[in-house]
């Protein structure tokens, strides 16, 4: 019980941090605690109390004594994804600061008119 | 004025996630008897890999697992596209000491070794491609910050990356080939819980953790030069 | 309330200050680091609740290169002025 309100608490401080922060590499970091605290809610979502890890390293494990498997692998392709995503933002980031000098999103306004 | 807004918005937000939450109990027996429980049931006899994450990733849903590559191949090449200077600076300024030096050159091989130990049983612990290749290139990583002047060259890190990434999708179109469905477990099985088993999932992991190691060299690399 | 049972309530607290910590300061070198923390005790977790591949992954990718990457971006921009 006790993740559920770790990961719903890295979510909420996350989505505040891309809300009100300004400095564009601080957006990108808050990015990424949101993405921890969803991966941490999906694996505590599929654990069985009592139960043990998903291989069958002694031939005498039954299907019967492993937690759920199905969210583990959705965690693992997402975490690679998610460093992807980040990379690539870190990569505009350096472009925008080269162009304009700074870091500040209010002060990069050449979309709004 | 903005922040009270936000926190205004997030106590919404996390009171009815909250909600929905406690009405989901933690560590209750859900596992869908179709799915979850299939994939446990039939896992050692029907692919003979031990470890039954492996076997989601590589062979039930090995389609997606060639998205993931793709995606990841992407994120690199936009990456090298906008870093993307006339003249390449040096790395660093300076050498690292002479501690650094010598404890890198020393953890540097078995670092690469703990890295293909970890892809190469990627079916039998936990483990795989991924998880190997990123080991390697943080390998890799330590050289690049203890010496200044340690060269990768650029062109034997993309031919090994594009030769891994073709492998993956010939062994699909081999499964092609055989008469089944692609991406199909097309050889033999053997006998669980030794390394040569589980038909085409080692191959499949061998080759995304070549992929990947050099791919995130070589985007480390292109990163740590041009630095002013 | 068993040994493994308060270790996971220590963890919780010091994920919570981690992230309060990236929010709050203004020395972008120290976020990072503790955006790392948070990584590793998320590993911690994924160890904990029985998931052994979702563990090594997370250690080696956000704990090693998600760090190595934000410090680069940093020393190409600017570090401090939040």
């Amino acid at each position: 019980m006790i993740y559920y309100i770790a990961a719903l608490l890295l979510i909420l401080i996350g989505l505040y941090g891309v809300l009100v922060k300004k400095n564009l590499i601080k957006i990108v970091l808050s990015l990424s605690l949101i993405d921890a605290g969803v991966h941490i809610l999906l694996i505590a979502i599929g654990y069985i109390n009592g139960k043990t890890a998903p291989i069958f390293s002694t031939p005498d494990l039954r299907p019967e004594q492993m937690v759920d498997p199905v969210p583990q692998a959705l965690v693992l392709t997402a975490i690679v994804i998610g460093l992807a995503v980040t990379a690539l933002a870190l990569t505009i980031v350096i472009r925008l600061y080269d162009h304009h000098k700074t870091l500040d999103i209010s002060k990069i306004r050449e979309l709004k008119w | 004025m903005r922040k009270a807004l936000a926190v205004f918005f997030l106590a919404i937000l996390g009171y009815y996630m909250l909600a929905v939450l406690l009405n989901f109990p933690f560590g209750i027996d859900h596992l869908n008897p179709e799915l979850a429980g299939a994939y446990l049931r039939d896992t050692v006899s029907k692919t003979g890999a031990a470890n039954v994450v492996t076997s989601i990733v590589v062979n039930y849903r090995g389609f997606d697992t060639l998205g993931e590559v793709t995606v990841l191949f992407l994120a690199a090449t936009g990456m090298g596209a906008l870093l993307y200077k006339g003249k390449t600076m040096g790395r660093s300024r300076q050498n690292a000491s002479v501690i650094v030096k010598a404890g890198s050159r020393l953890l540097f091989p078995l670092i690469i070794i703990l890295g293909a130990y970890v892809f190469i049983h990627g079916h039998l612990t936990p483990g795989g491609g991924f998880q190997g290749g990123a080991i390697i290139a943080s390998g890799f990583l330590l050289m690049f910050i203890s010496y200044r002047n340690y060269h990768v060259n650029h062109r034997i890190l993309s031919n090994v990356e594009s030769t891994a990434g073709s492998i993956f999708v010939i062994i699909g179109l081999l499964g092609l080939l055989y008469g089944a469905t692609f991406l199909e477990n097309i050889m033999p099985l053997g006998i669980p819980n030794k390394l040569f088993s589980a038909g085409v999932i080692p191959l499949i992991y061998i080759a995304v953790g070549f992929k990947v190691g050099a791919e995130l060299t070589a985007l480390l690399d292109t990163m740590l030069k041009t630095v002013k | 309330m068993d040994f493994l049972g308060i270790i996971v309530i220590i963890l919780t607290l010091i994920l919570i200050l981690a992230a309060l910590f990236v929010i709050k300061t203004k020395d972008l070198v120290t976020a990072v680091v503790a955006s790392a923390v948070v990584s590793l005790i998320a590993s911690i977790y994924f160890y904990i609740l029985q998931a052994p591949d979702v563990a090594l992954t997370e250690a080696a990718i956000g704990v090693g290169l998600s760090t190595i990457i934000f410090m680069i971006t940093i020393r190409k921009t600017r570090r401090d002025e939040e």
